[in-house]
């Protein structure tokens, strides 16, 4: 599990251990009268879980409505709109498919600016532990911290200027630094896992430092790059409020094109859109659980 | 004990940072002191900017709104999340996995498919408008109005006062409520007295996370709320790009982001080993939480 | 300069082979706080022998270890192995084996590919490496387990596991940076056993780092005692532990009963608050001089009890003593004693079946003067 989850509050009693890491038994499993949950909290929690959801589940069936407006409850049943969604058109930016197309392609670029500068300046800043590297680690998680407005107006300023206005060049550019505080973190926190013992056994077993990084650090740190990865493909992919300032007619992105269906002109489309991502993400999510669940069943069964 | 040298030199260490500095740099702080520049130094060096800010008769109010509508999104989410992320803390792995999945899955997916399933919810003739007219209410607005705004956005920024607030819960031993419980105090008082002061540096974090998020939140005023009734978000981004105004919006940018600031350095203060930064990073970091816990069991 | 083994120079790790010379000169490393960590230490470890490097913590012992293995920069001195000054090669290039108190085995590579590691580095042919590797997990007799992770082992096969990646390269020096400290008695004891066979049949020279007394006793054919980045003695056990030259060393090997005796201190007598005592010139240690301040040690074992004065033989040193307390050690017992009017702690070891000793008790003891040593303090 990774730090952040398992941060513990220092419990004022110093006699005390803090509680088990997540995922792991939370302490006594044995349900004694005090220890089980008040049915009044489990019902509150439940309808905090529907209410997490709610939105995304009036999407999906308004994603089958023949209306051309976004009325609801969603009237009869058509997949006209996925058939629209999916149906080219000649301006590629302005069609659903080319702008999905657009975010694919800027989230991609993205992806790997991020995932190089961010793992290259996480390696760098794990050597560099004097204030400078602390002010230089603060500078770069600034895009995190700063509300995307201010970024998105200051950027689409300077970008009048350096006319990269509604270019790819500046989508993955501005996406980039946005997404690299992420890389960033999920590197990090793979390197703070890493044995640095091992890079001297690399040595002292005969491999010099440039080896002992490709052999052994590399790999012990990939699954948090891989991670760092992923986080920088989503941010870019969903990331609107800079996207809708610096776009152009002739270059927008989904998240573009959606909010102008909402705010320019109607098109519902949009229904089947937003039920595309919410599936596609979700299924993404549940993946891995699903892997983990046949696997431990699988070894139980061994 | 130092490491096995000769290891990277300092220069080197530099050198892998330069990359991402230089992009840093190029792409976000070169714009942010442009606009600050500008908006100390246009038509000629002078505060205008900022002191019209506050004279023109419409930042102050639309910044009190915003901060008014942040506080009680805030608040809001708050009295939701806690018991959420309080339940989070006490169940087994397994349903615990599920609540947390049920947390990221909107955090990530589109937060325009959210808005917009808001937006069916809200919008006149849309289901709240129904149910209302049901009980008999009729002309419930919420589309286009603060509150509506703050109804949708405190649902939106739930997973921000879940997230921080089941980290920081996480960390308290529960055996300490048992011992207070044996010592003779009532459920309720040992949840007040234990639990509620142990779990405050995490409350702090989250409900700072979320205040300074909301401050500066477009997505959902732009699209559930309207120009009459806007937030700072909206004002910003018309100023700089109807009316082409980089002086004053670079003032009030300025101003927004000095806001934001302040407010996390002031909850860094709060944090000890769990920082609002750490928090507001913390999004990138729950779910390999999830996809390492599947892959390793 | 050491070259690194080529194929030209493949030995059968389980043959014996020399050793490497190791000789320290003038040797410091300075961080830069109040004493240097390591202060000039000349030093020369002879090929095929297992030295160990004893002391308290801080003491250089694992500092001077870096600075063999190439971890440290030299602040000052020479390191040089067998005729090449390696002083300033960098520790990849020295190819010497080494073993850490947390085995470091790489967690993504499995035991036989953690073995073949150095083997791979050094770009000798696939079935060479199969073979090598097949041959010293044997030696170490963990044959069958090269398809496990590390995390799927126990420590002390996980220990085992370092080891063999260590010579498997046929390394001419062998390093070990308190092998043993994370494990538990028992398990300690085996893998000793274990590391002084290997040793016998690898013929590499050892150095060994531990701050457990008899560890070092048990294992070494020489001890170099640390003490504040020096070196304190170095010699065999026995010399150390019969010999001793200085009261640390007195009291860091086994227990002692040490009596100050001030300056001034030379063959013939010495008197102890009232005592008169013979001192035998053979057991002056030779750092007493003239006006060095002086200690007489004794050890429990080499100390006899009585009743009175009447029970002492001509000839002994004696001293009253105050019985404080009896601890039974299985095989023998030992009385903590007041020694002295002044109340020296001091402790003598009796047979266990003994029994007319009691708490609080005044008694006489005494010892022969050859068993005594006089230590510079």
């Amino acid at each position: 599990m990774t730090q952040t989850m398992t941060t513990p509050v220092e419990p004022e009693d110093a006699l005390t251990q803090p509680f088990p890491a997540v995922g792991r038994r939370p302490g006594v499993k044995r349900r004694n009268k005090n220890d089980r949950i008040p049915l009044w909290l489990s019902v509150i929690a439940v309808v905090v879980a529907v209410y997490f959801v709610i939105p995304t589940l009036f999407v999906i069936p308004m994603s089958f409505s023949e209306a051309r407006t976004f009325v609801f409850p969603p009237v009869g049943f058509t997949l006209d709109l996925y058939r629209d969604f999916f149906t080219p058109s000649p301006n590629a930016s302005t069609s659903w498919i080319g702008s999905l197309g657009n975010s694919v392609l800027v989230a991609l670029l993205t992806t790997i600016v991020a995932t190089t500068l961010g793992t290259a300046a996480a390696l760098g800043l794990d050597r560099l532990t004097g204030r400078l590297g602390g002010f230089a680690r603060t500078l770069l998680m600034l895009p995190l911290v700063a509300p995307s407005i201010v970024i998105a107006v200051d950027v689409y300023m300077m970008f009048l200027q350096w006319r990269l206005v509604g270019t790819l060049q500046g989508y993955v550019l501005a996406h980039s630094v946005i997404a690299l505080p992420f890389v960033l973190v999920s590197v990090t926190a793979a390197l703070s896992s890493f044995d640095r013992g091992l890079l001297r056994a690399a040595a002292a077993l005969g491999a010099s430092p440039t080896r002992a990084f490709i052999t052994v650090t590399m790999p012990l740190i990939s699954r948090g790059i891989l991670t760092g990865a992923i986080f920088a493909f989503v941010t870019s992919f969903d990331e609107v409020v800079v996207a809708l300032f610096i776009r152009s007619p002739q270059f927008q992105t989904l998240p573009v094109l959606m909010y102008n269906s909402v705010t320019a002109e109607i098109d519902p489309t949009l229904s089947a859109a937003s039920s595309l991502i919410v599936v596609v993400v979700t299924m993404v999510f549940l993946l891995p659980q699903i892997f983990g669940f046949v696997r431990r069943h699988r070894k139980a069964k061994k | 004990m130092t490491n096995g040298k000769p290891a990277r030199t300092s220069q080197a260490n530099w050198l892998f940072l330069v990359p991402a500095l230089a992009l840093l740099a190029v792409i976000l702080l070169i714009p942010l002191f442009v606009s600050f520049w500008l908006s100390i130094s246009s038509p000629t060096f002078t505060l205008d900017n900022y002191i019209s800010l506050f004279t023109d008769g419409i930042t102050m109010t639309v910044l009190l709104r915003t901060a008014y509508t942040a506080l009680i999104v805030t608040v809001v989410a708050f009295v939701i999340g806690y018991p959420y992320a309080y339940v989070m803390t006490r169940v087994g792995p397994g349903m615990r996995g599920l609540l947390l999945t049920i947390v990221l899955i909107p955090f990530w997916t589109s937060s325009l498919a959210r808005n917009f399933g808001w937006l069916i919810i809200l919008q006149d003739g849309g289901v709240l408008q129904q149910i209302a007219a049901f009980f008999g209410i009729d002309d419930f607005v919420l589309y286009g109005t603060t509150p509506g705004v703050i109804v949708a956005m405190s649902q939106v920024m739930l997973p921000f006062m879940v997230l921080p607030l089941f980290s920081a819960l996480g960390g308290i031993d529960r055996r300490l409520l048992l011992a207070a419980q044996g010592l003779g105090s009532s459920p309720v008082k040992a949840f007040w007295k234990i639990y509620w002061p142990l779990s405050r540096a995490g409350v702090v974090s989250g409900l700072i996370l979320v205040y300074t998020l909301s401050l500066g939140f477009y997505v959902t005023p732009a699209l559930v709320g309207s120009r009459q009734q806007s937030q700072i978000s909206q004002l910003l981004g018309q100023r700089m790009t109807e009316l082409l105004d980089f002086a004053g919006g670079g003032a009030l940018g300025t101003l927004i982001l000095v806001i934001t600031l302040l407010l996390v350095a002031w909850a860094n203060r709060f944090g000890g080993s769990y920082t609002a930064l750490g928090a507001v990073a913390g999004r990138a970091s729950p779910t390999p939480a999830i996809i390492e816990g599947a892959r390793e069991r | 300069m050491t070259s690194i083994d080529t194929r030209a120079d493949v030995h059968d790790v389980t043959r014996r082979q020399a050793g490497t010379r190791i000789t320290l000169t003038d040797v410091t490393k300075d961080f830069g706080l109040d004493a240097p960590a390591v202060d000039s230490i000349s030093l020369t470890i002879e090929p095929g022998e297992f030295m160990t490097f004893l002391g308290p913590s801080g003491s250089g012992k694992t500092t001077t270890l870096n600075l063999i293995a190439g971890f440290e920069e030299l602040t000052a001195g020479r390191i040089t192995l067998d005729s090449g000054d390696v002083s300033r090669l960098p520790p990849h290039k020295r190819n010497l084996g080494m073993l850490f108190q947390n085995y470091a085995l790489f967690p993504h590579l499995t035991v036989a590919q953690n073995v073949a590691y150095p083997l791979r580095e050094r770009r000798v042919p696939k079935d060479e490496i199969r073979r090598r590797v097949a041959d010293v997990l044997e030696l170490v007799q963990l044959t069958g387990r090269d398809g496990n992770l590390p995390r799927q082992l126990s420590g002390g096969q996980q220990q085992r596991v370092a080891l063999a990646r260590a010579i498997v390269f046929s390394p001419r020096a062998l390093l070990l940076d308190e092998p043993l400290g994370a494990l538990d008695r028992n398990l300690r004891g085996a893998l000793q056993l274990e590391i002084r066979r290997i040793h016998r049949e690898v013929g590499a020279t050892f150095v060994f780092v531990t701050h457990d007394q008899e560890e070092a006793m048990n294992l070494s054919d020489r001890i170099a005692l640390f003490n504040q980045g020096r070196l304190e003695q170095v010699g065999v056990p026995e010399a150390l532990y019969d010999r001793p030259e200085t009261l640390f060393a007195a009291r860091f090997l086994g227990d002692s009963n040490v009596f100050p005796l001030g300056t001034g201190v030379a063959a013939g007598v010495a008197g102890w608050e009232g005592e008169r005592w013979s001192i035998v010139p053979d057991t002056i240690s030779p750092r007493v001089l003239r006006d060095s301040e002086a200690a007489m040690v004794v050890r429990p074992e080499a100390v006899c009890v009585g009743r009175s004065r009447d029970d002492v033989p001509v000839g002994m040193n004696a001293t009253s003593a105050r019985v404080r307390d009896i601890e039974y050690q299985g095989s023998y017992r030992t009385l903590v004693l007041d020694l002295g009017a002044a109340g020296l702690p001091g402790r003598a070891r009796i047979d266990a079946q003994a029994s007319e000793f009691a708490l609080g008790d005044s008694i006489v003891a005494w010892w022969r003067p050859e068993r005594q040593r006089i230590v510079a303090v």
